[in-house]
């Protein structure tokens, strides 16, 4: 088990203040396309962690080869490989939508987009 | 434990760092040009550090799609948008950070419950994996495991994705792909 | 009068275009054996149709690549990959189960998934190429708000 100490948890840890970076992005800034920037921060951070759990310890890459004995696991590249592609679609999405928000209201702040609708109504 | 699994801790934790301060960075900085710059560095690094995982199929993907795509969508956006973004009221950021805070304690408390980082005995390697790497040559006869997977074993899956691309293709066309009319109502552009 | 300007970036994007091409043909069709498959490779020979129309602008692009091409391979890259399951389904499998494609059960994997991966790379890259011109042509329309008719061929997609 000693073989394991470092990082043990360290990178797990690290990972989830990357996580909570992107949250913070998210929640605190109004500034719509910032808001993606910071999506896309927490869903690369969701993927490395991920990734980190498929990781063996002197493992290699899964691709098959003889006199290579310790494989990583492949089921969490498969899917992450394909929820990057997805992330990407509907980072495209949010965009195509903050670029209408813009033509409709001239702001992309999500506090003054409110304040526009309030009067509006 | 040799020197080679050493370094490549070493390195995996240094990118780790690496990408903290860029989120940082992205999370102070308030000219969106460069906060779309570095969001590329932010995945161009998640890639390297798929390289040291193992994950060469991944960092592949992240490195064209994450990296490459999305930027070059977010810099159009930013053309047709405005590049500056208004500061953030302090009370808010007060508000970010200690519910991010919480959330962190919390994970970190559920962290103690994993396998350590690199165990080979981890119960996510004991079931479906196993079986991936040991029958997939006789089964699919390909080297790449990731392929055969994602391709053959998961093919269902796979076609949902595709399905997926084409669904946000048509969306983004119906949202933005006319030129809006002149003019004529508040917004315009809807059908035409 | 853009064009003129930029001298470096034209002569050095037309030399690597193909190369780009290439790589992403590869990529493609080694994806079975090293790292790659259809969705890296759907992406890259998409970027290649980006570099362009970033150097040579939208309009060009577009005589090169018209809107109903792209909306085609969209569709037909689904259609493909669907089709691939269909197909093993008439001839006795279950869906997407590919043994029954060929001859022998090794060769039916093998084609299955050169179809299938082939279907995904043409998938993303309309995809890519879609959503770009979407984006760009927005902009155009932007520029040139004189001329909503020029504006709308452009950015028809």
């Amino acid at each position: 088990m000693i073989e394991y100490a470092f990082p043990g948890l360290l990178n797990y840890w690290i990972v989830f203040l990357l996580m909570m970076i992107g949250l913070y992005i998210v929640i605190a800034h109004e500034n719509l396309i910032k808001k993606i920037v910071g999506l896309n921060v927490f869903q690369v951070s969701v993927f490395v962690f991920y990734i980190s759990m498929a990781k063996i310890k002197g493992g290699t890459a899964p691709i098959l080869a003889d006199g290579i004995e310790v494989y990583s696991n492949p089921l969490p590249h498969v899917l992450i490989l394909t929820a990057i592609v997805v992330g990407v679609a509907t980072t495209a999405l949010g965009l195509a939508l903050v670029v209408r928000i813009q033509e409709s209201f001239g702001t992309i702040e999500d506090d003054e987009v409110r304040e526009k609708e309030e009067q509006d109504k | 434990m040799n020197i080679e699994i050493i370094t490549s801790d070493l390195l995996e934790v240094a990118t780790l760092v690496i990408m903290g301060i860029t989120g940082l960075a992205i999370a102070r900085i308030r000219n969106l040009f460069a906060v779309v710059m570095l969001s590329g560095i932010y995945s161009l690094m998640g890639a390297t550090l798929y390289v040291i995982l193992d994950a060469v199929d991944v960092a592949f993907t992240e490195a064209a799609v994450g990296a490459g795509a999305s930027t070059v969508l977010m810099i159009g956006t930013l053309a047709l948008t405005s590049d500056r973004e208004l500061a953030t009221p302090n009370a808010r950021t007060v508000k970010g950070i200690f519910v991010c805070t919480l959330i962190f304690a919390a994970l970190v408390y559920g962290s103690f419950d994993m396998p350590l980082y690199g165990d080979p005995l981890a119960p996510v390697h004991q079931h479906v994996a196993p079986r991936y790497l040991g029958e997939s040559m006789g089964e699919i006869g390909l080297p790449n495991v990731v392929t055969s997977v994602l391709a053959s074993y998961r093919g269902y899956d796979t076609m949902g994705e595709t399905f997926v691309i084409f669904t946000a293709a048509v969306g983004v066309i119906t949202l933005i792909g006319r030129a809006r009319r002149k003019k004529s109502g508040k917004d315009g552009g809807s059908g035409s | 009068m853009m064009m003129r300007r930029k001298m470096v970036l034209r002569v050095v994007s037309k030399l690597l275009i193909p190369f780009i091409l290439l790589f992403a043909l590869y990529v493609q069709w080694h994806g079975d054996f090293g790292p790659g498959g259809g969705f890296q490779a759907g992406v890259i020979f998409a970027s290649a149709f980006v570099l362009y129309g970033l150097i040579f602008g939208l309009g060009t692009l577009r005589t090169a690549l018209p809107s109903w091409l792209t909306r085609l391979v969209l569709a037909a890259g689904v259609l493909l990959y669907a089709g691939v399951g269909v197909a093993s389904l008439m001839l006795g499998g279950n869906f997407l189960d590919y043994d029954v494609l060929a001859h022998n059960p090794l060769h039916g994997q093998h084609y299955g998934i050169i179809l299938v991966e082939f279907g995904v790379g043409l998938t993303v890259f309309a995809g890519i190429i879609t959503i770009f011109c979407a984006f760009a042509g927005r902009a155009a329309a932007d520029v040139n708000p004189s001329e909503p008719e020029q504006a709308g061929d452009t950015g028809n997609d």
